[in-house]
């Protein structure tokens, strides 16, 4: 076999495997616009905002609010993203610089850990352990903030991970050029590492909004479902998963075309998202951006 | 630029006309799908006939009633789990009721009340009354847990009660029972209406919670066979047009008295055939 054949051959099979996670995408956005075309040409899809509530199963009124549970939905992952940033980004920063060795690789291998923890663990966890504490204190319990603590667990290693290998492959010339300027630790960390290894984080940080976006078994048990707009943190919510989720199984009809069009608009959401993030990666760095 | 898309859209096509066209059920299995309240003793009546009829399989899985329901009708399963009578409007199919479950009305254990009248769940659902004192408890906001549309103890209690599902104003929704069970064991203050079976044998399991007198009749398998307790419903399992094959040998299976004891053993009444 000569080399330029052999070059062909991997070429065409390293092709076919990225054609085909490219493509799987396109596929469920393509299936997910279909499923949703009745709703779409229908204009049944201006109930979602002129509807107040959502109650498909009444059969006196029938309404399709999703405004609620669009708002729920950016709330809880707000909240998770609020809370597990700065944890996972200050835990990365302080094995790298601080803690001892073996510490630092302990701390490593509990972050996989509570990566591969299964979510419908977290979702009996938060709902047998975290919603009675918080219903001592704020009844009913099962709230945005139950949703956003769980939430925040769950990409709290997403986060911390991919800031601490962002940190780590940083060029060591860096800190050389800081020790040798004389600057501090706080000052490194502060004025040369955060910033350097900002993209990175960056990055983590939206994987860990869409997962966040996403999630669906977790959240469902500790959010309390209910499709209002929040007045505290206390509030049950649903997001638009967790609709998903309870109703898919037995929807028909209308209803499930709307429900296949609130997906279409998670996934609209998501990829929003990182289309705004490769667009202000484009403009901040315009000789490295792909 | 083009060079890239073409195989990307025809890859794309391909994923969707596989997707749509996989069927759940294999040619020597046999699927189930539908209510949750259903599935275990499904699972359980399953697992026996396989032992006895070495070859078969067959796959249980869960979704709520309307779930089993549709399924049928769209012929994605032979064979549905509801557990609720059929509606005038679902005609189309047939249901054969293999048992008969109660809905009952759970409180945690620290909960001082220990009955309620139909007048006071409708009025406790409606937001009417809100809180555990105005009956005679506790001085605190009674949380009330429903369940997510499509739910079949849902349908039975709004029958029951009289209630359009917009009607119900709740604080917690839950999907499944365990999920209701669940909030109820982690709240004093919450009450949910949940199967009469899964209640019970989370109770003797040790789940913090009780299941309440409905106006003094007490929510047992004895008082649902005699017909005495108020909320009740059939475990039915539907088809539509003729079964054959596998599907109605075990059909006939679920509905013979073979399975009574597992019927028992998760606190439904039989039926006689």
């Amino acid at each position: 076999m000569s080399p330029s054949l052999r070059d062909r051959i991997l070429r065409l099979s390293l092709g076919a495997t990225a054609i085909l996670s490219g493509s799987v995408i396109l596929a469920v956005i393509v299936f997910l616009f279909r499923e949703a075309l009745p709703a779409l040409t229908s204009g049944k899809l201006s109930h979602f905002f002129t509807d107040l509530r959502w109650q498909p199963g009444s059969e006196r009124d029938p309404q399709f609010g999703l405004t609620p549970m669009l708002l729920a939905s950016l709330l809880v992952t707000v909240l998770a993203t609020i809370i597990a940033i700065p944890i996972g980004v200050g835990g990365a920063i302080f094995q790298q610089f601080y803690a001892p060795a073996s510490l630092g690789k302990f701390h490593d291998r509990l972050l996989e850990l509570l990566a591969g923890v299964p979510s419908v663990i977290f979702g009996f966890w938060g709902l047998t352990v975290l919603v009675p504490v918080i219903n001592r204190w704020q009844p009913p319990g099962q709230s945005l903030l139950a949703a956003g603590l769980v939430l925040a667990l769950m990409i709290l290693p997403t986060v911390g991970l991919t800031a601490r290998s962002a940190i780590r492959s940083l060029e060591p010339g860096l800190l050389q050029g800081a020790a040798a300027l004389g600057m501090g630790r706080p000052a490194t960390i502060l004025r040369i590492i955060i910033p350097a290894a900002r993209q990175g984080i960056g990055a983590g940080c939206l994987l860990a909004i869409a997962r966040a976006l996403g999630e669906t078994l977790a959240v469902v048990m500790v959010c309390g479902n209910i499709a209002q707009i929040p007045h505290s943190l206390f509030d049950p919510v649903r997001p638009i998963t967790s609709t998903i989720a309870l109703e898919m199984g037995y929807a028909s009809s209308d209803h499930r075309a709307l429900l296949y069009a609130a997906g279409l608009i998670l996934v609209i959401l998501t990829g929003t998202l990182v289309a705004s993030q490769a667009f202000r990666k484009s403009r901040l760095t315009p000789g490295q951006a792909g | 630029m083009i060079r890239f898309v073409l195989p990307i859209a025809a890859a794309g096509l391909f994923l969707l006309h596989f997707t749509s066209c996989s069927k759940l059920e294999s040619s020597e299995g046999l699927l189930i799908t539908g209510s949750s309240t259903v599935a275990p003793l499904v699972a359980d009546a399953a697992q026996r006939f396989e032992k006895e009829n070495p070859g078969a399989r067959i796959d249980v899985q869960t979704g709520g009633s309307s779930r089993g329901i549709n399924d049928v009708r769209k012929g994605l399963a032979k064979l549905g789990m509801a557990s609720r009578a059929l509606k005038t409007e679902e005609s189309d199919i047939q249901a054969d009721t293999i048992a008969i479950d109660g809905v009952c009305l759970i409180l945690h254990s620290d909960n001082p009340i220990e009955d309620l009248t139909k007048e006071e769940i409708t009025a406790i659902y409606q937001k009417q009354i809100s809180n555990w004192e105005n009956l005679g408890g506790s001085a605190a906001d009674i949380v009330v847990t429903g369940k997510a549309a499509g739910r079949a103890t849902l349908e039975v209690f709004l029958d029951y009660t009289g209630l359009d599902s917009a009607d119900v104003q709740a604080d917690v929704i839950a999907g499944e029972n365990q999920q209701a069970i669940k909030t109820v064991a982690g709240n004093p203050d919450a009450i949910a209406y949940v199967s009469i079976g899964a209640a019970a044998s989370e109770a003797l399991a040790g789940a913090p919670i009780k299941l309440i007198t409905i106006e003094g009749i007490e929510p047992t398998t004895e008082n649902v066979a005699k017909g005495i307790f108020p909320i009740t419903r059939p475990l039915n399992i539907i088809t539509k047009g003729e079964v054959t094959g596998l599907s109605r040998t075990f059909l006939e299976y679920l509905k013979s008295d073979r399975i009574h004891d597992l019927v028992e053993a998760h606190l439904y009444v039989p039926v006689s055939p």
